[in-house]
């Protein structure tokens, strides 16, 4: 039994989990009905449901991010590109005679993800190319993509009137936000991918050496490129159902930090940020994480003046209690109260 | 003899210095006022957070184009340090005036400072700085945010004036630390504090953002089962609410009713849809204004301290009149 905890506790995402749980018993307690998730107008409606909607972006973001991440890489370019998106898809459906013809919005969509196609491999071309570190080489396009976006959107908001894009952010498909659907879609093919491939190990080994990696055949280069590009694929997805949700396009404001909060719901979920072993499903703890900081922060009614703070507070203990040398001092202590006890540590 | 130098250096020093300080003066009547053409204004804005944000910066630029002055235009997306960096730079290139609106309210003086060094005059639009030091800038052009919270107050008064039950009030705050934000909550505050039914049981920051507001609201709907009324800092924060109370199955404007501030399209359809119930107006349309403020300190006039925007209110009925001819 206590074999078992302790194997619990040294994983990887026991923290984040315990976390996750201990935020969840604070709404409990501000808030009884938290975990209510109650039918209405036939689709799911409650505070998990809203947490999950909210947090798909993050995600989304956060799975490309990973593997960006893993490579020992980081893509500081995916807000901007979600901007640059959600900009594009909304230009073109306000331009179009019929906003609300889905056909008009599957156009929008699809030149705004083929844009994000070229921008990611900008970035991969940067990268994997040119040999530019990738935090100044994703730099160049997090502070001009914005740009971009301001120059798409004429420094406005654009505000479409079109019911099937907007279902994209706040929809319902059999009763389950939309956006959880394509949240749950785009996991689903990274974890298969990945994981079902050699993939995945590639990805890890040219994280941990790329130099060995590809003395030992693995093409580095070309890895980098698809890397990038699928990150900038979900950053553009992510940016489609954030301009949905409100059904306009902010340039200013559309996923502004969003890739601060996908390396720490990354990090959160114990990913390296030098690269190598990966998690997708710690990816996916660390964003419900931390947007259930976030509802936390309405539910409890943390005043605004101290919301970064509390924040700031919560992600400290986690990153606190995941540091290696943290489990390393906690695990000495329980060997010295198990012998203390006069167990030996080879009997548990 | 050095010693001699020495002092008389010192001296034709501090007289240079004394020369700038007498330039500072603001009237330059030395040089006489600048051909218009030749006038360089450095502006920096707060960003393009919401349709407000948008339609002020639009009628700058474009009251700016009309007179010949040139703008230098900056945005800094809602971020200070951007905003300072920007003004720094204007003082960097030497232009004539700045004009900006502070992102939030304090750590101005240093900045401020330097361009009063530089002898160009400040003129503060829409937003106040928090600073005891007056000379800092010559003007502030804008609305009295107090004055439109007490506004909403007093429809929300109105309206629940027979109420006798409690009335559960929600309130979206604007960015925390911001003038409007303060103010905004300050004066609403003020005046429904004469009835005690009337209750503010949650405020949170929604960020003066549609995302934002919707967030926010979709959270206190879920923990706040009987909310009656929204009061939201401006338009774009009620338009997300409205998203928020559709989607938890209410009607906005019947079941849960909506006060916002600003008077932008987006909101004012909303207003003539009946999806808010009350509008104060914050007139985004300053440009003209500070163009004048510019000419006149350019021939060597003095301006007010504190000039204020025109600003009327509006209910459903207004709404739907004022419609077809609104710019912004």
């Amino acid at each position: 039994m206590s074999a078992l905890l302790a194997r619990l506790v040294a994983s990887r995402l026991f923290w984040p989990i315990v976390m996750l749980l201990v935020l969840f018993t604070i709404n409990l307690i501000a808030f009884p009905g938290f975990f209510a998730v109650t039918l209405r107008d036939g689709h799911l409606f409650g505070s998990l449901i809203d947490i999950l909607r909210n947090g798909a972006p993050t995600l989304i973001i956060a799975v490309g991010m990973t593997l960006v991440i893993a490579t020992r890489g980081i893509d500081l370019s995916v807000g901007a590109v979600a901007a640059i998106s959600g900009a594009v898809a909304c230009s073109i459906i306000l331009g179009s005679p019929e906003p609300a013809n889905p056909a008009t919005v599957a156009v929008a969509v699809t030149v705004a993800l083929i844009i994000s196609l070229v921008l990611g491999m900008w970035n991969g071309f940067l990268v994997a190319v040119l040999g530019i570190q990738p935090i100044i080489a994703t730099l160049i396009l997090m502070t001009a993509g914005r740009g971009v976006a301001m120059l798409i959107t004429e420094g406005q908001i654009i505000t479409v009137n079109s019911p099937p894009f907007k279902a994209l952010g706040s929809g319902f498909w059999f009763g389950i936000p939309i956006a959880v659907i394509i949240a749950a879609v785009v996991f689903g093919i990274a974890a298969l991918v990945t994981r079902r491939t050699a993939l995945g190990m590639f990805i890890e080994s040219v994280g941990i050496n790329p130099e060995a990696s590809r003395q030992a055949g693995v093409r580095a280069r070309g890895l980098l490129f698809v890397v990038y590009t699928f990150s900038a694929l979900c950053a553009a997805i992510a940016g489609l159902i954030l301009t949905a949700n409100t059904a306009a396009a902010d340039a200013n404001n559309t996923g502004l930090f969003i890739e601060l909060d996908a390396i720490l719901a990354v990090v959160i979920g114990g990913t390296s940020l030098a690269g190598g072993r990966y998690s997708l499903v710690g990816t996916l703890v660390g964003a419900l994480v931390i947007q259930t900081l976030v509802t936390t922060v309405y539910t409890v009614g943390i005043p605004p003046i101290a919301t970064m703070v509390f924040k700031a507070a919560v992600v400290t203990i986690v990153c606190l209690l995941q540091s290696p040398t943290t489990t390393e001092a906690l695990s000495g202590f329980r060997r010295r109260l198990a012998l203390r006890a006069g167990k030996g540590v080879a009997a548990s | 003899m050095k010693k001699l130098i020495g002092i008389a250096a010192a001296a034709s020093l501090a007289l240079v210095l004394a020369g700038c300080a007498g330039g500072d003066g603001g009237t330059g009547a030395a040089e006489g006022p600048k051909a218009l053409d030749e006038l360089v204004v450095g502006f920096a804005q707060v960003g393009a957070e919401s349709g407000w944000r948008t339609a002020n910066t639009k009628d700058i630029q474009a009251s700016f184009e009309e007179a010949g002055i040139e703008l230098k235009f900056s945005d800094a997306q809602q971020k200070q340090e951007n905003q300072i960096k920007a003004i720094r730079s204007y003082i960097q290139q030497g232009v004539d005036y700045i004009a900006f609106s502070p992102v939030v309210e304090t750590g101005w003086d240093a900045v401020l400072n330097e361009a009063k060094a530089a002898g160009i005059p400040v003129v503060l639009t829409d937003r106040a700085v928090d600073s005891k030091d007056e000379s800092l800038y010559v003007s502030f052009l804008g609305s009295d945010f107090i004055e439109e919270g007490k506004k909403a107050g007093q429809w929300v008064l109105d309206e629940y004036a027979d109420v006798t039950e409690p009335v559960n009030i929600v309130q979206l705050e604007g960015t925390t630390g911001a003038a409007p934000a303060i103010d905004r909550a300050e004066g609403f505050a003020d005046v429904i504090a004469e009835n005690p039914n009337l209750e503010v049981i949650e405020s949170q920051t929604g960020d003066f953002t549609r995302a934002g507001g919707k967030q926010v609201m979709e959270a206190m709907l879920k923990s706040n089962p009987d909310i009656d009324l929204v009061y939201a800092h401006n338009d774009d924060m009620g338009l997300g609410a409205i998203e928020a109370i559709e989607a938890a199955g209410l009607v906005p404007g019947q079941d849960i009713k909506i006060v916002t501030v600003d008077a932008v399209k987006d909101g004012m359809q909303a207003l003539a849809d009946g999806k808010i119930n009350f509008i104060v107006e914050c007139s985004p349309l300053l440009g003209a204004q500070l163009v004048d403020i510019i000419k006149t300190l350019n021939d060597g006039g003095t301006v007010e301290p504190r000039i204020i925007t025109e600003e009327t209110t509006f209910t459903q009925e207004q709404a739907i009149e004022a419609l077809p001819d609104r710019q912004y």
